[in-house]
């Protein structure tokens, strides 16, 4: 029997010639990931660990991101931990603040993942990669140390859900709207243990940074890994950010899925996910009462890149933020922060009366720099709407795409972009 | 290896943030994060677990981050033994990793009720609800896991092979 794009990347990684759903394996792997939360976890496991260093110390990568710049003297102390131990360590691709970003945003942009490889993180967004037609896949701390120190980690081969892809967006609607739209169909364990693989026509007319927010978002269906097959787009964006050589994977013709899922991107709509799961998504059109809200944050490893600011300056600029609503704005990476400046993004998002922070994940996980006050909503790009998730076990927050949120911080309530 | 204890009984989707809120999360001291495991979700938890105790609960248990965070507050929390009628799978893994035992059964998820005393046995996967006086048999574990887990971790096992 044929095996899926994740099965042969797999299988490579294993040193065989074939894998099936269900095996267990021991795999090699291209790249090993952590970041100020989960990294101390994992130094503290090494240390347990016969083989106290790291395997290659250009196949790690830490990134302080989550509760940096420092939060507090605990997160000092956390991204300290971190620091000290990149550089007994030498890790090549430490990110230190000036240059650091937003993990699953910078590692693309640094070219430090391509096609074909197999990377673990110690995050569970570490599954945006599978939109470089790479297998990546969240783990914890446990996990990372045991990578760092032998470069193998162990998987349970998943089968997989193939969702078949037509025609292409209307306006206002992107790959968030796609995510979301999947997530309500299948619910939030709709694709638990397995690879969720994108195919068919209507790929080629999403976006490199469409497919990033689709596959960073493949974990809140449950899914193992989202994976994109390999085009001239991936190609392009892989040639102008990495020199590291990479591996073009196909499905076999006679893969078997679990499950087949034919969506035609023209019919999708502006989605939102109302608390307090991802999978409770309406459409923007579809929400009769108001939903009046608080704060707006635009940013994070689901949609904090150059296109999803440009989309919420395309609807925002020369409009101002209601009254009593908190814009905050986080480019993903210090990249894009500079391009975003470049393109006069920042001046108007300031003039529009928003905010423009340096980056951080911060908000989107309760973090810092945007926390909820008790009975508060939020309008978020990002990707988890769990209880307390950005604050007050007793505050909300809606997932969006880019324009809709920036058409909610205009109105003060959740809108659609053609409103404003 | 045996576990007895009383049940602490959850619904669907419980999410690794509600299990330790990131706020918590700058630090990975294992008994500071059990202060506040469970706290967004059931607050009289830390209050009322005893060593020994059982958490029970429908579908995609540890839904959301990769936080190992989550079952090391559990374990340290003094919980023996998780069952769910499933684990999302990050969760899983590090369970699995970190020497939590866990394990799905649907029909002893279906019948335990908050309070009930319940013993699991681990070698065997039965689940044993002593208040309703019902015995269930739990999934078992692939091989490679097994070894996993009697070796008590993932380093243990790595540790074996260096």
């Amino acid at each position: 029997m044929g095996m899926t794009m994740t099965q042969k990347i797999l299988a490579a990684h294993a040193g065989v010639d074939s894998v099936k759903a269900g095996d267990l394996i021991m795999a090699d792997l291209d790249m090993v990931l952590g970041n100020d939360i989960t990294s101390p976890v994992a130094i503290n496991v090494l240390k347990k660990i016969k083989r106290d260093e790291v395997f290659d110390k250009n196949k790690v990568a830490l990134v302080p991101d989550h509760f940096a710049p420092n939060k507090d003297i605990k997160a000092a102390e956390q991204c300290k931990q971190v620091r000290c131990f990149a550089c007994d360590q030498d890790i090549t691709n430490y990110f230190e603040i000036g240059e650091m970003g937003v993990e699953h945003a910078l590692l693309p942009e640094k070219g430090l993942v391509v096609a074909g490889n197999l990377v673990i993180g110690a995050d569970s967004h570490t599954c945006t990669y599978g939109a470089l037609g790479a297998f990546s896949t969240g783990v914890g701390s446990t996990d990372m140390a045991v990578g760092m120190a032998t470069g193998k980690a162990w998987f349970k081969v998943p089968s997989a859900i193939q969702f078949n892809l037509t025609g292409a967006f209307k306006p206002g609607v992107s790959g968030k709207d796609l995510i979301l739209h999947i997530i309500g169909m299948i619910g939030v364990d709709g694709a638990l243990y397995k690879s969720m693989e994108f195919v068919g026509d209507g790929v080629a007319s999403l976006t490199m940074d469409d497919r990033f927010t689709v596959s960073n978002m493949a974990i809140e269906a449950g899914g193992k890994n989202g994976i994109f097959p390999v085009d001239d787009q991936t190609i392009a964006y892989m040639k102008e950010h990495s020199d590291k050589a990479y591996t073009v994977y196909e499905a076999d013709d006679d893969a078997s899925y679990d499950q087949v899922i034919d969506i035609n991107l023209s019919d999708l709509k502006p989605t939102v996910a109302f608390p307090h799961l991802p999978e409770n998504t309406k459409t923007v059109d579809a929400i009769k009462e108001p939903v009046k809200i608080d704060q707006v944050v635009i940013g994070s490893c689901t949609n904090g890149r150059f296109s999803d600011f440009k989309k919420a300056h395309d609807v925002l600029k020369g409009k101002h933020v209601a009254k009593g609503v908190r814009l905050i704005i986080i480019p993903a990476t210090q990249q894009i922060y500079l391009d975003c400046m470049e393109a006069g993004f920042l001046k108007d998002f300031i003039e529009s009366g928003g905010t423009v922070s340096t980056p951080t994940c911060g908000p989107c996980l309760g973090g810092h720099m945007g926390i909820l006050a008790a009975g508060e909503r939020c309008v978020s790009t990002t990707n988890r709407n769990f209880v307390g998730r950005m604050g007050h076990v007793d505050s909300e927050v809606y997932l969006a795409n880019p324009e809709v949120a920036a058409a909610s911080a205009i109105l003060g309530r959740i809108a659609a972009p053609d409103e404003v | 290896m045996n576990a007895k204890g009383k049940v602490f009984r959850y619904g669907d989707n419980v999410d690794t943030d509600v299990i330790i809120p990131a706020r918590y999360l700058n630090t990975s001291d294992p008994l500071e994060l059990a202060e506040h495991c469970m706290e967004d979700i059931d607050k009289e938890f830390v209050n009322n677990v005893h060593k020994g105790d059982i958490i029970v609960a429908d579908d995609n248990f540890g839904c959301g981050s990769s936080r190992e965070h989550a079952p090391i507050a559990i374990k340290a929390s003094g919980v023996s033994c998780v069952i769910a009628n499933s684990f999302a799978r990050i969760f899983y893994r590090n369970a699995i990793n970190i020497g939590l035992p866990i394990l799905e059964c649907p029909e002893a998820v279906n019948t335990i009720e908050s309070g009930d005393e319940v013993e699991v046995d681990f070698d065997s996967g039965k689940i044993t609800d002593v208040t309703k006086n019902q015995t269930f048999q739990g999934q078992a574990f692939p091989e490679f896991m097994q070894e996993l887990i009697s070796a008590g971790g993932l380093v243990n096992y790595i540790n074996k092979t260096l």
